[in-house]
């Protein structure tokens, strides 16, 4: 069995053979195997369930909630400047921190997270490829263990949204132009005949459908769903680029539901890709789907 | 709302008084732990598609067996290594229902889920849970009638 599992790592391509624009961005489980005790490296587990963590972790894992964790309590947005701080100090994180995210659902919440720390510019950062799924089914050890980090001292500079992120106004003007965007939800989401995500409650959007001229590339088209794994650059190439007739240059938009899934597809394409300009719209369906007034197409 | 069974009223109280995220999730990570999978003389893999839980991404099994004296056994099969959540309401709906009469077992609707998960209900999952109370309730109904 052990011979078997040796030769089919050995056929699977490295991260460095797949031809990404900027592969650093990710890390293999072999990678965060050989890391987990490297103070200078943090790893950081983000889901959707929230039992997962606590119900075994990758030894030496700190959990980042998104819901408690990076968004502000009171008003629909992301942590302030002494959040991210209060943050970082807590899982004794510096800005010379290398944190790893990873998570359940193929990363889908490991890179909303990894997108929320690059608001703070938060470079150094990665992904595990292929998340919880792939450690697991590799048989790598869990722990119910929860790690304990001396505070650090961690000095943000204030939230910069303009790069990585779009607003409604941005996003009504992107459109007029006719820019890019992506719609990555369910393809019955985006034909409106569906107002939530197939076996998820609906949250509350008043029309269906999508912003006019959006692309509907499901975000989890950019995923091997044996391991959870990103396909390769000349595969999601094909993807974005070969069938939906994306311009890596051109600006785009992505969006979701309230910009979860589409911050997956925003690092595939910024990193993954090396599109050099793409923002996430997180106000997403459920602003853009409630706002009075704005143009709709079903 | 029926009167619920003693047994899974007395869970949900305890609940109740833990309003804290973690005590609540240890208390939920107790019971996944407790989970037992249906035994083999009851289902084997690959299980009878007619008895999964419809919209649960656990990819979960429910067999609800009478007993001569007409008490429900309930079994379930969780077959995501993840779907912790559906051991831990799988072992509650089995260590408060299972010994019951169907009839009492029908008057559990699934409103139940919000009040064992609360906080720890993440979006995916609350359908999923429910769709499981709910195939509980509709097996125990037939139960009820044969």
């Amino acid at each position: 069995m052990w011979v078997f599992q040796t030769e089919k790592h050995h056929m699977s391509a490295s991260i460095e053979e797949k031809g990404y624009a900027r592969h650093e961005v990710l890390a293999s489980t072999d990678w965060v195997a050989e890391h987990l005790e490297d103070p200078a490296v943090r790893h950081i587990e983000s889901n959707e369930d929230t039992l997962l963590y606590a119900a075994g972790h990758i030894p030496g894992a700190v959990h980042v909630d998104w819901t408690s964790d990076l968004n502000d309590q009171i008003r629909r947005d992301y942590i302030t400047r002494e959040g991210f701080e209060g943050l970082m100090s807590r899982i004794g994180a510096t800005p010379e921190t290398t944190v790893v995210f990873y998570g359940d659902k193929n990363n889908w919440w490991a890179c909303y997270a990894f997108w929320v720390f690059q608001l703070f510019g938060h470079k150094n950062a990665r992904v595990m490829d292929g998340g919880r799924v792939k450690w697991e089914k590799e048989g790598r050890p869990l722990t119910r263990e929860v790690p304990s980090y001396p505070r650090a001292q961690y000095t943000a500079s204030d939230r910069s949204d303009k790069a990585e992120r779009a607003f409604r106004d941005d996003v009504l003007a992107h459109m007029q132009a006719k820019g890019q965007l992506v719609d990555v939800r369910s393809p019955e989401e985006y034909a409106g005949t569906r107002m939530h995500m197939p076996d998820y409650p609906n949250e509350g959007a008043l029309r269906g459908g999508h912003i006019p001229g959006a692309r509907s590339i499901p975000w989890a088209r950019a995923i091997n769903p044996e391991d959870g794994t990103f396909k390769t650059a000349a595969e999601l190439r094909k993807i974005y680029v070969d069938e939906k007739g994306l311009t890596p240059g051109e600006p785009t938009v992505t969006y979701c539901r309230i910009g979860e899934r589409s911050s997956h597809t925003w690092f595939a394409l910024k990193y993954l890709l090396g599109f050099p300009n793409v923002r996430n719209y997180d106000g997403s369906w459920t602003e853009w789907g409630n706002m009075v007034n704005v143009p709709i197409e079903k | 709302m029926a009167t619920l069974p003693p047994k899974l009223q007395d869970v949900l109280d305890t609940f109740d008084m833990f309003p804290d995220r973690a005590d609540r999730t240890n208390m939920l990570l107790s019971y996944a732990d407790q989970f037992r999978e249906v035994p083999p003389e009851v289902a084997t893999r690959p299980f009878d598609a007619s008895h999964q839980v419809p919209q649960c991404e656990s990819d979960a099994y429910v067999w609800a067996m009478k007993e001569p004296d007409g008490t429900l056994r309930l079994h379930f099969a969780v077959e995501n290594p993840s779907g912790v959540s559906a051991k831990a309401l799988a072992a509650i709906l089995d260590r408060t229902l299972s010994g019951l009469p169907a009839e009492e077992v029908a008057n559990v609707d699934c409103s139940i889920v919000e009040r064992v998960f609360r906080q720890n209900i993440s979006m995916g999952k609350g359908m999923g849970l429910m769709a499981m109370v709910n195939a509980v309730q509709a097996l125990a109904r037939r139960a009820s009638r044969s």
